[in-house]
C-alpha cells in the first residue's frame, strides 16, 4: 500500500513537471513568440495586440501559475485563432480519439500476446521467424505510409472501406465502426510490431527460469507448466509491455488522424501547430502527456500488485 | 547383491554449441559412461567442472538441459529403457519414479506458488493421495528434514524462507511422491559451512528413513563420502574410476582420485609472529551509507612483513567489508589503519600513489577482474607503466618476467582473458598485483570459484612468490582447509566482530569459543562417519 | 568476422547505396530538384522512370534529392543525439552520486512527454529550420542515449577491473575511455543504428504533417505530403517515398541486429 501511495504521489509530481515542461517549451525560447507567430510582415500594432493577447509583459512565472489554475479549474483558455474556448472544442475531439485508440487497443492487445505466446512456443520454427520477419517490417515503417498503403488498396483498388474516416453525432454505432475500420486496422499494426517482440522476450525470459525447469522436471503437461508456472510469473512483465506499448498508440494516433482526416485530437494539434496557436497546443501537448504518464503509472501499479515478494512481507 | 534399480550402458551425451563467427557445431560430453545402481543405495558422482556429472544425473529423467540431448547408449530404469519412452511415458517417469534436487533452490521454487502446493504437486496430479492425505504427507516429511514449525512452514512463499530451509523444503519437494529414485544435484554447495551441515545430516536421515535410492552429484569428495555407498569418479565426460566409498577414499587406485582424494595436502610451517607489524588495524568500525547497523564492529588486526593473516568467515561476517575499508573504498566510520609505519588516510581519494602501490589487491572472479579488451601484456603492463614510468620494450621485458614468475609461457603476452582457462587467468592477476611490488596483497576468496586441483596450484604459487618477495597477504576465506594450507595467523569472524585471533596454532586448537567451534566442526572431513561424529558432537554441545 | 550472414550484407548494400545516393545527388539525379519538366503525375516512362509529382517534377530525381536531406537531417541529428546522450551517460555513471540524480530525474522528466508531441509543442513557436529540426530531434532523442550508456556503464563500472584500476589510483579520464568506453561501444554502436532509423522515422513523420522541412526542399516524408492527394485517384506516387523509407529503416536494423549478435556471442565466449 505504501508503494502504491509512493507510485501515485510520483505519478502526479511527473505530470505536474511535465506541465512545467510544456510551458517552458513554448515560452521560454529565443527570440519573439508575437512575432515567430505572425511573421515578419507583421504591423507593430497587430504584433503588440498579441502581445497584450498572450499576456507576454507579465513574468513567465505568474502566467505559468494563471495557466495552471485554469487548467486544474477545467478552463484550458481560449483559441488565438478563432477565439474559441479550447476545453469545448477539445472534448468532442478526445471522445472520437479515445474512441479510436481504444477499438486499437481492443484488438491489438489480445493479437500481441497470442502472437508472442506462439513465438516463444515454436521458438526458432518457421512460426517465430515469420513473426520476428513481420515484426522488423512493421517496426520500419513510418505510420504514415501503413496507413497510405491501406487507403491505397482498400478503398481505392478494391473499395472495401470509404478512404474517409469522418464521424460524427448522429451516426449509429455499426457506421462509426465502419468509419473507423481502416485507421484501426493501421492503429493495430503500428502497435503489435512493439508489442509483440516485447512480449515474446518477456515470456521467453520467464520460460528460461530455473522454476520451469523444476515444474518439467515433475513430468507436468507442457500446458500446466505454462498455466500454472510461467503464466502467473509473466504477468507482471507482459501488462508491463502492453502500457509500454500503449505510449505508442498515443503517438501513432496523431499522424493516423492526419492521414484519414480523423477529426480528434490528434489533427486538432497538428493543424494548431502548423497556425502556431500556443494555448491550443500547449492544452493538448497537457492532455498526450497525462495519458502516457498516466499509462506508465499503470504498468507499475499492476507489476507491484501482482509481484508476490511485495504482496507477501517477510 | 540387491536389486537392480537403475543400469546405464555406454551413455553418451552430447550438445550443439554456438561459437562467436563460426558455424555451430556438436561436442560430446560424456564418452560412453555405464553404472548400476541397487534399489536403496546412493551412488556419488563426482568430478570438477566441466566432467559431466550433472549431464549423467538428469539423464537418469532422460532430460537434456538447453542444446544437450542423448546421442547413444541405454538407460534401463527398474528394467524398461527409459530413453526410448514417448513424452507421455516421460512425464509419468519424471516427478513420479525419479526426482529432482536442484543446487540454488532459491531459483527452482516458482516466486509465486506457496511452497506446499508445490510440494504435493504431482502427488496429487497423479492421483495418488487426496490433498489432506498429501499435506500431511508433506508436513512429515518437514519435520523429518529438520525444518522449523512443519505445520505452517508450507504455507509461505519461496522468498520468506532462507537458503537452507528451502534446500531442505525441495528435499521434501522430491520425496512426497514416493519416488524410488531421487537426484540430488550439488544441493549444498551454494550453503554456507555451518548451514551445508545441517542440510546434509537432513538429507542422509531422509535417504536411510525412506529407503530410496540416490543419484548424488557434488564437485566435493568430503560431502560425497558422508552419504553415499558408492562413489563414481568422473573426469571430461569419461568414468576415471568407480568404487565403495571406503575403496575410493581409502585406497584410490588411479592417479587421478589420488589427487582428488589428498588435495589441500599442502604443509605449511606457521612462522614465528614477528614483533613490528606491517599493517594495523585499530578499532575498524563501517557500515554502508544509508545502512543503519555497523557491518565492521571495532575490528583490530595485525599483519608482520612477509606473512599470511586468514580472515576466516562465513557470508555476512564482514570479512569482504574489511577488505574495502583496507583500501579506502569503504572509508570507516571509527578506528584507524597504519601501514609500514604510516597513517594511511580513510579515503581512497587522499592516499598517496605509494599508499596504493603497496597495497595490492586480488579477486575472487578473475573473470570479472580483467578488462576483457586488454591483452594480457596491457593488464600487467599497465602498474609498470603507471608507478614505475616503465613504455616500449623495457616493460615488455618485464611483463615477460612476470609471466615467468606465476609460471606461464612469454607468449600469453597478447593473448585476451577470454582465451584463458580460470586458473591462468587467476595467474595473471597475480602477475598484476605483483608488478607493483607492493608490500601487502589482499586476496579476497581467490581460489573459490575455481575446481580444487587448480586452486591448489594457486596455493603452491601465492607461497612461493611469499619466500621470493617477502610479500604479506591478507587472505580472506570461508575455506579452513585453505586457511590450514596458508596461514601465519587467523582471524575468526562472526557478525562484523573478531571471534577469534592469534597464531594459526592457537587458533586452531582448544578450549574454543562457541563459533569457532561450530565453524571447525562443520568442515567436510574425507573420512567415514565423519558426519554422524558432528552430529554428537554438536548434540553433546547443546546438552 | 569471416562471414557475414546474408541479411546484414544485403543492409550494408542497401545502406551504402542509400548513403551514395544521398552524397552524389547532384550527379545522379536525372533532372533538377525543383523543375517542372511534363504533366501532373505522369506515369513511370523511358524519361522518367518512376514518373512525375503532383506538379510534374520528375519524381525519381526529387527521391534522390529528398533522400540527400532526409539522411543529411538524420545523420547530423543522430551524432548530436550521441554525443550528448552518451557523453552525460557515461560521466553520470562514473561520477555517480547527486550529479547522477539530478540528470537521471530530468532525463525521466524529458521522457515522461512523448517524443512527438514535445517537438510539436517546441517547434509551434520556433522557426522551422533545417538547424532547428537537427537541434530539437536530436537533443529530445539524446535522453534515450543517455537512458542506454548510462545503464551499460553502470553495470560496468561495478566490475572488479574497473575497481582495480581506481584502487591502481587512475584518474577518471583512464576510467572512462580505458576501461568503460571500449567495453560499452559494441551496444552502443548497435544503439546508433536504431537511433538513426528512429530519426528517419522522425523527421519524416514531421515534414509529413507539414511541421519539418519546408518546401521548396524537400525530404521524404514531405514528397510524400506532396502526393497524397493523388492515392484517392489510384495514383500511388506517395508510396514511393514511403518505400524508400522503410527499406533504408530495414536496412539498417538488419546491419544493427547483426553487430549486436556479434558482440552477444563474443560475450558468450568470454563467459564460456
Amino acid at each position: 500500500m505504501k508503494l502504491l501511495a509512493q507510485r501515485l504521489t510520483l505519478g502526479l509530481l511527473l505530470l505536474l513537471a511535465a506541465s512545467v515542461l510544456i510551458f517552458m517549451g513554448t515560452e521560454i525560447l529565443p527570440g519573439d513568440v508575437a512575432q515567430s507567430i505572425l511573421g515578419q510582415s507583421a504591423t507593430p500594432q497587430a504584433l503588440a495586440n498579441l502581445r497584450e493577447q498572450l499576456g507576454v509583459n507579465e513574468p513567465a512565472m505568474t502566467r505559468y501559475f494563471d495557466w495552471l489554475f485554469g487548467v486544474l479549474r477545467g478552463d484550458l483558455g481560449t483559441a488565438l485563432t478563432n477565439g474559441q474556448d479550447i476545453a469545448t472544442a477539445m472534448a468532442g475531439r478526445l471522445s472520437n480519439t479515445l474512441f479510436l485508440a481504444c477499438s486499437a487497443a481492443v484488438i491489438a492487445v489480445p493479437l500481441a500476446i497470442i502472437l508472442g505466446v506462439i513465438a516463444v512456443r515454436y521458438r526458432g520454427q518457421w512460426p517465430d521467424k515469420l513473426i520476428s520477419g513481420v515484426t522488423l517490417t512493421s517496426v520500419s515503417i513510418p505510420e504514415f505510409m501503413l496507413g497510405y498503403i491501406a487507403m491505397y488498396f482498400l478503398t481505392v483498388k478494391f473499395q472495401i472501406f470509404p478512404s474517409v474516416s469522418t464521424i460524427h453525432e448522429g451516426m449509429s454505432l455499426l457506421d462509426k465502426f465502419q468509419a473507423i475500420a481502416i485507421p484501426v486496422l493501421v492503429l493495430v499494426l503500428v502497435v503489435l510490431g512493439h508489442m509483440m517482440r516485447m512480449t515474446r522476450a518477456a515470456i521467453l525470459n520467464v520460460m528460461q527460469s530455473a522454476y520451469i525447469e523444476t515444474a518439467e522436471l515433475k513430468g507436468l503437461r507442457p500446458i500446466t507448466v505454462i498455466a500454472r508456472h510461467a503464466f502467473p510469473n509473466a504477468i507482471a512483465p507482459v501488462v508491463n509491455v502492453v502500457m509500454i506499448n500503449l505510449a505508442y498508440l498515443v503517438v501513432g494516433v496523431v499522424v493516423v488522424e492526419v492521414v484519414f482526416v480523423f477529426p480528434g485530437m490528434g489533427q486538432y494539434l497538428v493543424d494548431h501547430v502548423t497556425k502556431r496557436d500556443v494555448p491550443v497546443v500547449q492544452a493538448c501537448g497537457l492532455v498526450f502527456a497525462a495519458v502516457y504518464i498516466g499509462l506508465n503509472m499503470l504498468a507499475d501499479i499492476v507489476s507491484i500488485l501482482s509481484n508476490p515478494r511485495l504482496r507477501h512481507r517477510k | 547383491m540387491g536389486e537392480i534399480l537403475l543400469d546405464a550402458r555406454d551413455l553418451k551425451i552430447g550438445a550443439t554449441v554456438y561459437p562467436a563467427g563460426e558455424p555451430p557445431k556438436d561436442i560430446t560430453i560424456v564418452h560412453g559412461v555405464s553404472f548400476t545402481l541397487e534399489k536403496g543405495k546412493v551412488l556419488g558422482l563426482i568430478g570438477e567442472s566441466g566432467a559431466g556429472k550433472s549431464t549423467i544425473g538428469l539423464s537418469a529423467m532422460a532430460y537434456g538441459r538447453g542444446g544437450v540431448r542423448i546421442t547413444g547408449g541405454q538407460m534401463f530404469l527398474n528394467g524398461r529403457d527409459i530413453l526410448s519412452e514417448g513424452p507421455s511415458g516421460l512425464r509419468e517417469l519424471r516427478g513420479g519414479e525419479v526426482t529432482y534436487v536442484a543446487q540454488s533452490a532459491a531459483a527452482a521454487f516458482n516466486p509465486a506458488m506457496r511452497l506446499i502446493d508445490q510440494v504435493i504437486e504431482t502427488t496429487l496430479r497423479r492421483g495418488l493421495a487426496n490433498r489432506e492425505e498429501a499435506e500431511n504427507r508433506a508436513i512429515d516429511l518437514f519435520r523429518q528434514l529438520g525444518l522449523p514449525s512443519p505445520e505452517t512452514i508450507g504455507k509461505r512463499y519461496p522468498h520468506q524462507v532462507s537458503g537452507g530451509q528451502l534446500q531442505r523444503v525441495m528435499t521434501a519437494m522430491a520425496l512426497c511422491p514416493r519416488p524410488s529414485l531421487v537426484i540430488f544435484d550439488e544441493p549444498t554447495t551454494a550453503l554456507d559451512v555451518t548451514t551445508q551441515i545441517d542440510v546434509l545430516a537432513a538429507i542422509k536421515k531422509a535417504i536411510h528413513d525412506t529407503g530410496v535410492a540416490a543419484l548424488y552429484i557434488t564437485h566435493d569428495l568430503a560431502v560425497v563420502a558422508q552419504v553415499a555407498d558408492e562413489i563414481m569418479v568422473l573426469k571430461s565426460g569419461r568414468t576415471v574410476e568407480h568404487g565403495d566409498v571406503q575403496q575410493i577414499i581409502e585406497a584410490p587406485r588411479e592417479d587421478y582420485t589420488r589427487a582428488l582424494v589428498s588435495v589441500r595436502s599442502i604443509d605449511h610451517e606457521a612462522k614465528p609472529p614477528a614483533a613490528e607489524p606491517l599493517l594495523q588495524i585499530k578499532n575498524l568500525t563501517a557500515r554502508y551509507p544509508g545502512l543503519s547497523q555497523d557491518v565492521l564492529k571495532n575490528v583490530s588486526v595485525e599483519i608482520a612483513q612477509g606473512q599470511t593473516l586468514a580472515i576466516v568467515g562465513e557470508s555476512g561476517s564482514g570479512k569482504s567489508t574489511l577488505a574495502r575499508a583496507i583500501t579506502g573504498l569503504l572509508p570507516p566510520s571509527k578506528g584507524a589503519i597504519t601501514f609500514a609505519g604510516r597513517r594511511l588516510s580513510d579515503k581512497l581519494e587522499t592516499r598517496t600513489r605509494d599508499d596504493l602501490r603497496e597495497l595490492q589487491m586480488i579477486y575472487q572472479m578473475a573473470d570479472v577482474a580483467m578488462n576483457p579488451r586488454h591483452t594480457v601484456g596491457t593488464i600487467i603492463g599497465r602498474p609498470l607503466e603507471f608507478y614505475f614510468g616503465l613504455r616500449g620494450a623495457q616493460k615488455r621485458k618485464r611483463v615477460q618476467e612476470l609471466l615467468d614468475q606465476i609460471e606461464m609461457g612469454k607468449n600469453f603476452i597478447d593473448r585476451y582473458p577470454a582465451e584463458l582457462s580460470g586458473g591462468q587467468k587467476q595467474r595473471v592477476c597475480i602477475a598484476r598485483a605483483l608488478a607493483a611490488k607492493p608490500k601487502l596483497i589482499i586476496c579476497d576468496e581467490v581460489t573459490s570459484a575455481l575446481d580444487p586441483l587448480v586452486a591448489d596450484g594457486i596455493l603452491k604459487l601465492l607461497l612461493d612468490l611469499q619466500a621470493q618477495e617477502d610479500v604479506a597477504y591478507m587472505f580472506i576465506t570461508h575455506d579452513l582447509a585453505t586457511v590450514r594450507a596458508i596461514a601465519d595467523g587467523i582471524a575468526v569472524m562472526h557478525r562484523g566482530k573478531v571471534v577469534r585471533y592469534g597464531p594459526k596454532a592457537q587458533v586452531l586448537s582448544p578450549p574454543f569459543d562457541d563459533y569457532t567451534d561450530l565453524l571447525l566442526a562443520s568442515v567436510p572431513e574425507m573420512k567415514l562417519g565423519w558426519l554422524e561424529s558432528v552430529i554428537e558432537h554438536r548434540a553433546g554441545a547443546q546438552d | 568476422m569471416r562471414s557475414i550472414p546474408l541479411s546484414a550484407l544485403v543492409g550494408l548494400l542497401f545502406v551504402a547505396l542509400y548513403f551514395i545516393g544521398a552524397i552524389f545527388a547532384d550527379l545522379i539525379a536525372p533532372y533538377g530538384m525543383a523543375e517542372v519538366v511534363g504533366d501532373v503525375w505522369e506515369p513511370s516512362s523511358a524519361e522518367h522512370w518512376l514518373g512525375t509529382d503532383s506538379i510534374g517534377r520528375d519524381l525519381l530525381s526529387r527521391l534522390i534529392y529528398g533522400g540527400q536531406t532526409t539522411i543529411l537531417v538524420a545523420t547530423a541529428a543522430t551524432l548530436l543525439s550521441f554525443a550528448v546522450g552518451a557523453t552525460l551517460g557515461l560521466t553520470a555513471a562514473v561520477m555517480g552520486g547527486w550529479a547522477d540524480q539530478v540528470l537521471s530525474r530530468f532525463i525521466d522528466l524529458m521522457m515522461s512527454i512523448p517524443t512527438l508531441i514535445f517537438a510539436l509543442v517546441v517547434l509551434s513557436v520556433m522557426p522551422v529550420t533545417l538547424l532547428v529540426l537537427i537541434l530539437v530531434m536530436g537533443l529530445l532523442d539524446s535522453t534515450r542515449v543517455f537512458r542506454l550508456s548510462r545503464a551499460v556503464a553502470v553495470d560496468i563500472n561495478v566490475m572488479d577491473y574497473v575497481e582495480a584500476a581506481k584502487l591502481r589510483g587512475e584518474g577518471r579520464r583512464w576510467v572512462i575511455f580505458h576501461e568503460i568506453l571500449p567495453n560499452a561501444l559494441s551496444p552502443l554502436v548497435a544503439e546508433m543504428g536504431l537511433r538513426f532509423i528512429f530519426m528517419v522515422l522522425f523527421i519524416s513523420t514531421l515534414s509529413f504533417l507539414g511541421l519539418g522541412v519546408q518546401p521548396p526542399l524537400a525530404d521524404w516524408g514531405g514528397i510524400v505530403k506532396e502526393n497524397k492527394d493523388g492515392i484517392i485517384y489510384g495514383i500511388p506516387a506517395a508510396l514511393i517515398p514511403a518505400f524508400a523509407i522503410a527499406t533504408l529503416a530495414i536496412s539498417v536494423n538488419l546491419v544493427a541486429d547483426w553487430i549486436l549478435n556479434k558482440t552477444t556471442s563474443l560475450k558468450g565466449g568470454r563467459d564460456g
